[in-house]
């Protein structure tokens, strides 16, 4: 089969070790290069770009407290998105059931202002993960009872909890509006909550450095654990850990500590990751699901319900996105603003925390600090000396390239005329390719 | 009498209409060969940003520069189809996460945003736009004067590029072959046509028409640029084909269905219906999941029309 420049793929018969390595660290590099390109034509110095980009969203004074921010909201909306693609259940409406639950744990918030704040953070959360558990409710059974793509009703609405939202604090007197003073009036915006509805946080000091090593010694050590057990390479892993181990505890010391913010909201984040993974890996539920899934003829002949499994993905993931929302609400904002919520895109690059986490629960949360780092730095780069949208170019190449490189691990990309396609004679093929190369 | 509610709302249902049209049809030929391209709104966004910003660069007889605008949409949008259909066709890889991921690389937050601030387009009307002509003389003519006979150039093209596709789908030998590989690419492949082409070529098609219709927000909708100015019309489109089921001739009744919806919240205000703006805003978007459900259950649950082969990538060796 001729193919445009001839290319196409072979299945790599052994995977070489640096390969599983070489892989995300290729991706990345080429999304930086693509995102370079895009730099050096419109007249942009890409070096001092992405430098800047590395300071203000990693290492400067206070980067870390913001990454956090940002980074919380992507954790609930990376968390969704994966809890339901890993499932192939593509619910795009993480955006959507972030705004409904910003709504009912501000609404909620703002009656319980007089209770303690432990009352009103669990009554918050809880109003969130009821209000997006009934506005994904409508894509979930839509899906399971009619057989509507999930894609199109879940992001359709998206736009609808956006108006929503919007109507509520521009163009009504509701409950979130506020209307004590002449200048509110004038200028529409949500009540603000009272100072027992702020989620608690609690401070540390951390070095960037620190983090990395934390981090490093984590994959490391599930590198090292995953190779254990399938009992390759033993030594090599343990070798390698250590390895990773000394040479980051010798980078913790090159960057001096800064006083971060941990909001409640990532804490409870966290927990949810690890619900999740727990769900769906050691559970009858999770592993009923994952057929549903990935093999749905093999589901129904077992005899196991499709619809249920629908609604319940789609009803855990709006979930886990509306309490995003509730703690946009409580950690950070205390007020219902419909058009901050709707310039973040939360929900959208949720989606892409959850592709570059590759829809595992336990990377989701890396993922979703290092693109919160990124989308601060690039919101700070924006102004009247540089161009807006350096984000979104970046976000998509990140995900573009691991697509790539997700396959480009299992298969070489290979020029010229494919060989046969009878078994025997792809054998023959390539032992003729081997001698004479590609005819 | 031309100014009656009744045709108001057919004639801006065809203005509104079309821009969802042309992105439809572009969608509806990529997924005729079997390939699902959800990157529409980031393609359109593209073809919107270059097309406005081609107007304002040239200077020239303004049908020349228009002319231009319209191919340089058109090359955009298939310039941005060629990284999807490159990671999905080349390297099988998931169409959907791809396709999202497109629409976030190219779309509001992406590319054509940054274009726009690149060449600081934001907030000017355009050079030069398209105008609703007079054709024969009829625009006065009562009911189908406005609706048929007083519309933009590109609403004329839209019409002469639903019967083409409509013919080459169903009348030619290419046709035949673009839904054989969109049906069952195997038999196509051992019939001697050459998948991997037919799914290249009909995805890049499918992004110049995207490019067009995003074209057509920028300078014909409202002539202007505005990030993210589409709105959403991308991913309307992709419900579109779902509606028409996979059919240009009912593409053309779906559009204007949704361009008479989108137009309906203006038309309804300006007679003095009261109901908060946002009701009107998300009415397309509630109806698009209504019509959705209506289509997908009930008469027609065997998905008429949807190419078997659909999303799904052709590998030789599993044949």
């Amino acid at each position: 089969m001729r193919t445009p420049f001839g290319l196409h793929l072979e299945r790599r018969l052994t995977i070489p070790a640096w390969l599983p390595v070489a892989v995300p660290v290729g991706s990345m590099l080429a999304a930086l290069l693509i995102c370079g390109v895009i730099l050096i034509i419109t007249g942009h110095d890409p070096f001092s770009t992405y430098s800047t980009l590395f300071s203000q969203g990693f290492t400067g004074q206070g980067a870390m407290t913001s990454m956090l921010q940002t980074g919380t909201p992507l954790l609930f909306t990376g968390l969704a998105a994966a809890a339901a693609f890993r499932m192939r259940i593509f619910n795009i409406g993480g955006e959507g059931q972030l705004y409904i639950g910003a709504m009912a744990a501000s609404g909620v918030g703002l009656a319980l202002g007089g209770q303690p704040t432990g009352v009103i953070v669990v009554a918050m959360i809880a109003a969130a993960a009821l209000g997006g558990l009934l506005w994904a409710a409508i894509p979930g059974v839509l899906k399971a009872v009619t057989g509507t793509s999930e894609l199109i009703t879940s992001l359709m609405l998206n736009y609808v909890a956006g108006l929503l939202i919007t109507y509520l604090i521009y163009d009504s007197s509701s409950y979130w509006r506020d209307l004590s003073s002449f200048s509110a009036k004038q200028f529409p915006q949500g009540k603000t909550l009272s100072a027992n509805a702020g989620w608690p946080s609690t401070s540390t000091l951390l070095s960037p450095a620190t983090v990395l090593l934390i981090l490093v010694i984590a994959a490391a050590a599930a590198w090292g654990w995953r190779a254990w057990r399938s009992r390759q390479a033993g030594r090599k892993a343990i070798a390698v850990v250590l390895v990773a181990i000394v040479a980051s505890a010798a980078l913790a010391n090159a960057t001096p500590a800064q006083s971060v913010v941990l909001p409640l909201g990532f804490g409870v984040g966290l927990i949810a990751c690890i619900a999740v993974w727990v769900l769906y890996r050691e559970t009858r539920f999770g592993y009923e699901a994952r057929v549903v899934g990935d093999a749905p003829a093999a589901a129904r002949y077992a005899g196991i319900s499709q619809r249920r499994k629908i609604i319940a993905v789609m009803v855990i993931s709006g979930m886990i996105a509306a309490v995003g929302g509730a703690s946009q609400i409580g950690d950070f904002g205390h007020v219902l603003d419909p058009r901050g919520l709707q310039q973040q895109s939360l929900g959208y690059t949720g989606i892409v925390v959850a592709a570059l986490a590759r829809f595992h629960p336990l990377g989701v949360p890396v993922v979703a600090l290092v693109l919160g780092g990124l989308t601060n730095a690039g919101f700070s780069l924006q102004g009247p000396n540089f161009p807006s949208g350096l984000v979104g170019i970046l976000q998509g190449a990140l995900v573009l390239a691991t697509l790539a490189g997700t396959v480009l691990g299992q298969y070489s990309l290979r020029t010229g005329r494919r060989p046969v396609v009878e078994p025997e004679a792809i054998a023959e093929a390539s032992a003729v390719d081997a001698v004479l190369g590609p005819t | 009498m031309n100014r009656g509610i009744v045709v108001v709302t057919l004639a801006s249902a065809v203005f509104y209409g079309t821009p969802l049209l042309f992105a439809a049809l572009g969608e509806l030929l990529a997924e005729r060969s079997g390939v699902l391209n959800l990157g529409v709104e980031g393609m359109m966004l593209v073809g919107a940003v270059c097309g406005f910003w081609t107007v304002e660069r040239l200077s020239g007889p303004s049908p020349l520069v228009l002319l231009v605008a319209i191919l340089v949409a058109a090359l955009a949008g298939a310039a941005i189809a060629l990284i999807h259909a490159f990671i999905v066709v080349t390297l099988r890889a998931n169409q959907i996460v791809s396709g999202l991921a497109l629409t976030i690389f190219a779309g509001a937050t992406g590319l054509s945003t940054y274009l726009g601030d690149v060449g600081n387009l934001g907030g000017k009307p355009a050079a030069h736009a398209f105008h609703s002509i007079d054709v024969l003389g009829l625009a006065g003519a009562p009911v189908l004067g406005p609706v048929l006979f007083h519309q933009n150039v590109l609403v004329y093209i839209s019409w002469v590029l639903v019967a083409l596709v409509s013919f080459y789908l169903f009348r030619t030998r290419q046709g035949l072959h673009l839904r054989a590989v969109g049906e069952s690419p195997a038999a196509a492949d051992s019939l001697g046509i050459n998948v991997t082409r037919q799914r290249y070529v009909h995805t890049l098609a499918g992004g110049a028409l995207a490019g067009v219709g995003g074209a057509y927000f920028s300078l014909a909708l409202t002539p202007s640029w505005l990030p993210g100015m589409t709105g959403g019309a991308g991913w309307i489109a992709v419900a579109l084909v779902i509606f028409a089921f996979w059919q240009p001739a009912l593409t053309l009744v779906g559009a204007y269905f949704f361009g008479a919806l989108s137009s309906l919240g203006f038309n309804l205000q300006s007679r003095g219906v009261n109901l908060p703006p946002e009701v009107f805003s998300a009415l397309p978007y509630v109806l698009t999941i209504v019509v959705l459900v209506a289509v997908t259950s009930g008469w027609t649950k065997r998905r008429v029309g949807a190419p078997a082969a659909l999303g799904i990538p052709y590998v030789r060796e599993d044949r």
